[in-house]
C-alpha cells in the first residue's frame, strides 16, 4: 500500500539521490539504537544472572548488629569490615558472644549457625603486594559450609584455604606461603595455602572468590577482638522455616531495643535490582545522548533536502499537492532514515549487545532470555520516534513555503 | 471554434498589493475581465507589468488583496489553502515556461502524478498513456526521466500532465520561452489543437508571433488593462 504511494517512491529516489549523505545520517542512529540496547542488554543480563545467583541463597540469613542506619550491604568485606590496624573497633557495632549464643539457641535446631570475623588486608607473596579479604570461621564450621577444589581444610592456625581469583591473581598453588598485613606497619603474619576453594561469585553468606579463609583464632591473633563478630550467618536446612527463623530472631534480640537486622536474600535481591535498574538506566541515558547526536544529524539532513528541493515544493504544490502531502513526503524520508538505521542499529544490536553481555557479565546464559532482549525493539522504536520527530520541522518548514517563491527558486 | 458565452473566469475590480518596507507595490490594478468557455485568450504585456501576478490569482497560486475572483463560478477569494490547492488540482492546468517537471519522476510518473492526487490510485484506464501519446511521447521516452529529455519532449509532457485531470482552464505561462522556435511552434501547435477541441486556455507571452495563435489579445499595462 504505502509502496505505492507516489509521494513514498519520491522520498525513496531522494534518499537514494543522496545515497552517502543519507548512510552518514542513519549511521548516527545505527551508534545511538546499538548503544541503547547494548547497554540495556547488559543491565539485564546482570539482573538476571544476580537474581539467580541470589535466588540459589534462598535458605541463608545474615544477622548484623544493628547500626541505625542501612546497615552493611552485600556479604562480607563490605560495609562490616574494620579499619585494618586498630585492635579495636570503636566506630562500629558488632555482633557480641552473647549475642551470637541467643542466635545460636534459636536457630541452632533450624541448621547451621556459623560466626565471621571479615575484613580487608594488605597481603605480599615474595615481592608482590595485594589486598584480600581475610575472613576468620570456625575451624569445625568450614567443612560444613565450604567445598574445596583442590588440597584440604585448614587444620592449624597457620593453614588457610583461598579463593581462586587469588590463586589466579598471585600464581599461588598448594604449599604456597603468604604474608597478611602491611610489613611497613609493622608486623605480619605468614600462613601456608593447604585449600583452594572453587569459584563462587556472588554469594549473600560469604564471598570467598578473593579472600583467605583461616581460623577464628589466626584472625583474632592477627586483628584481636575476640567475640566481636562482624556477622552471624544462619543456612537454614528447610525453605519453608526461613522466615520462621529471621522472625524469631528479631523478636528475641530486638525485644527492648534494635540490636541486629536480620537480611535474606530477597530483600538484597530487591537493592540489587534496584542499583542495578538505576545504572542500567545511567548508562542508557548515556548511551541515549548519542541518539541526541544522531537527530541533530537527521535534522540537519532533512533541513539539507528541504532547501535543496525547494522547486520540487513548489512544482507540487502548484499542480495541486496539499500542505498534508508535502509533509508526509518529508516525514517518509525520516521514517526511511529512520527504519535503515533502527533495523541496521538492531541487527548488530545482537552482535554487539552479546559482545558486551559476555565480556561485562561473563555469561551469556540469559542473552536471548526476553527481559536482554526486548532492548532491541525498544532501542529501535526510539531511534525511529527520534528520526521522525527530527523531520517533523523540516517537513513544516517544506510544506508552509509559498509555492510562488519556491517556484522562483533556481 | 467554438466559443460558447459560459463565462470560465470573472474578474471584478480585482486589485493585488505586494507591501514593501519601502512602500506598498500594487501589481494589479482595478482588472475587470471575463474569459468565456472556448475561448484561447493571450495575455501581453511588458516584464512587471503584471501579466505574471495576473495569472498567478487565476492559477490560483495567490490571492486578491480586493475585488472579486470567481473560477467556474466558485468564488476564490473565499477559499482556504486547502480548497485552492483542490482547485489547481481539478479545475486548472498550468503550463510553465521552464516545464516545472519532478525530476525524480519518469515522464510517465510526471503525468500520473495529478491523477494520483486526485484519485489516490494509479491509472489503470490507460488514460496517461493515451495523453502521452496525444502530445507525441512514445513508451520507451516515457520511461526517461526529465532530465534525459529535450526542452520540446519536456514541454510536452509537462502539457499532458496538465491535461490528466481533465481542467476546465489550461493556463500557460511564456509555454516557448526556453524553447528554439521550430520546436515553439510545435507546441503551440498542441495547445492550437486542443483549444480546437473547446479547452479553455489562457497564455501569458510576450512574442506576438505566437499571441497570434489566440483569438483575443489582453494587454496589461502598469498592472491595468491597456
Amino acid at each position: 500500500m504505502i509502496g505505492k504511494d507516489i509521494l513514498f517512491r519520491l522520498s525513496v529516489r531522494s534518499v537514494r539521490l543522496h545515497l552517502l549523505r543519507s548512510i552518514l545520517a542513519a549511521l548516527g542512529i545505527v551508534i545511538g539504537v546499538v548503544a541503547i540496547a547494548a547497554m540495556g542488554m547488559m543491565g539485564a543480563n546482570m539482573t538476571l544472572s544476580v537474581t539467580e545467583d541470589l535466588s540459589k541463597m534462598a535458605n541463608i540469613l545474615v544477622v548484623r548488629a544493628y547500626t541505625g542506619g542501612g546497615g552493611g550491604f552485600i556479604g562480607p568485606g563490605g560495609g562490616g569490615s574494620r579499619v585494618v590496624g586498630s585492635s579495636q573497633a570503636s566506630d562500629e557495632e558488632m555482633i557480641t558472644e552473647d549475642q551470637f549464643r541467643d542466635i545460636d539457641r534459636i536457630a541452632g535446631s533450624y541448621g547451621t549457625v556459623y560466626y565471621v570475623y571479615t575484613q580487608s588486608d594488605t597481603i605480599e607473596i615474595g615481592d608482590r603486594r595485594g589486598r584480600a579479604t581475610i575472613i576468620g570461621l570456625d575451624p569445625d564450621v568450614v567443612p560444613e559450609i565450604l567445598e574445596l577444589a583442590d588440597g584440604e581444610y585448614p587444620k592449624s592456625t597457620t593453614s588457610v584455604v583461598i579463593g581462586p581469583r587469588l590463586v589466579d591473581r598471585f600464581a599461588l598453588k598448594l604449599g604456597s606461603k603468604l604474608d597478611i598485613g602491611d610489613p611497613d606497619e609493622g608486623t605480619t603474619t605468614t600462613v601456608r595455602v593447604v585449600g583452594i576453594l572453587p569459584e563462587r561469585g556472588m554469594t549473600l553468606d560469604l564471598n570467598t572468590d578473593s579472600a583467605i579463609i583461616g581460623s577464628d583464632k589466626l584472625y583474632t591473633g592477627i586483628y584481636g577482638g575476640e567475640g566481636e563478630y562482624d556477622q552471624v550467618t544462619i543456612a537454614v536446612d528447610n525453605l519453608d522455616e526461613v522466615a520462621t527463623v529471621k522472625e524469631e530472631i528479631l523478636a528475641q534480640l530486638n525485644r527492648k531495643e534494635e540490636e541486629v537486622t536480620v537480611q535474606d536474600s530477597s530483600r538484597i535481591l530487591e537493592s540489587i535490582t534496584s542499583t542495578l535498574s538505576t545504572m542500567t538506566s545511567f548508562v542508557m541515558a548515556i548511551a541515549g545522548i548519542s541518539l541526541m547526536v544522531a537527530a541533530v544529524s537527521i535534522f540537519n539532513v532533512m533541513m539539507m533536502s528541504v532547501t535543496e528541493r525547494v522547486r520540487e515544493i513548489g512544482i507540487l504544490r502548484s499542480i495541486g499537492t496539499q500542505k498534508s502531502d508535502v509533509r508526509r513526503m518529508f516525514l517518509y524520508e525520516a521514517s526511511i532514515l529512520g527504519l535503515v538505521g533502527g533495523g541496521i542499529g538492531a541487527v548488530m544490536s545482537l552482535v554487539i549487545g552479546y559482545m558486551v553481555v559476555l565480556g561485562m557479565v561473563g555469561t551469556t546464559e540469559f542473552f536471548f532470555a526476553g527481559e536482554s532482549l526486548w532492548y532491541i525493539p525498544f532501542a529501535m522504536a526510539v531511534g525511529i520516534t527520534i528520526c521522525i520527530i527530527s523531520g517533523v520541522y523540516p517537513a513544516w518548514q517544506a510544506s508552509n513555503l509559498d509555492p510562488i517563491e519556491a517556484l522562483r527558486a533556481e | 471554434m467554438q466559443v460558447s458565452q459560459r463565462p470560465v473566469i470573472v474578474l471584478d475590480r480585482v486589485t493585488k498589493v505586494y507591501p514593501l518596507p519601502a512602500g506598498d507595490v500594487v501589481a494589479l490594478n482595478n482588472i475587470s475581465l471575463t474569459i468565456n468557455e472556448g475561448e484561447f485568450v493571450t495575455i501581453m504585456g511588458p516584464s512587471g507589468s503584471g501579466k505574471s501576478t495576473l495569472l498567478n490569482q487565476i492559477g490560483c497560486l495567490d490571492v486578491p488583496t480586493s475585488g472579486d475572483l470567481s473560477l467556474n463560478g466558485r468564488d476564490v477569494r473565499a477559499m482556504n489553502d486547502r480548497e485552492l490547492t483542490d482547485l489547481r488540482l481539478t479545475t486548472i492546468g498550468y503550463i510553465f515556461q521552464k516545464f516545472n517537471l519532478i525530476p525524480l519522476l519518469t515522464a510517465y510518473e510526471n503525468v500520473e502524478y495529478p491523477y494520483l492526487m486526485k484519485h489516490r490510485k494509479n491509472d489503470d484506464t490507460g488514460h496517461v498513456r493515451r495523453l502521452l501519446s496525444q502530445v507525441g511521447i512514445d513508451e520507451a521516452l516515457a520511461t526517461h526521466k526529465p532530465p534525459e529529455l529535450s526542452g520540446g519532449q519536456q514541454q510536452r509532457v509537462a502539457i499532458a500532465r496538465a491535461l490528466v485531470n481533465d481542467p476546465a482552464i489550461l493556463l500557460c505561462d511564456e509555454p516557448t520561452g526556453n524553447l528554439d522556435s521550430q520546436t515553439g511552434i510545435q507546441i503551440m501547435e498542441v495547445l492550437a489543437g486542443l483549444h480546437r477541441r473547446g479547452r479553455t486556455i489562457i497564455m501569458v507571452t510576450h512574442e506576438r508571433d505566437i499571441a497570434a495563435y489566440a483569438e483575443r489579445t489582453i494587454t496589461i499595462r502598469d498592472g491595468r488593462v491597456a
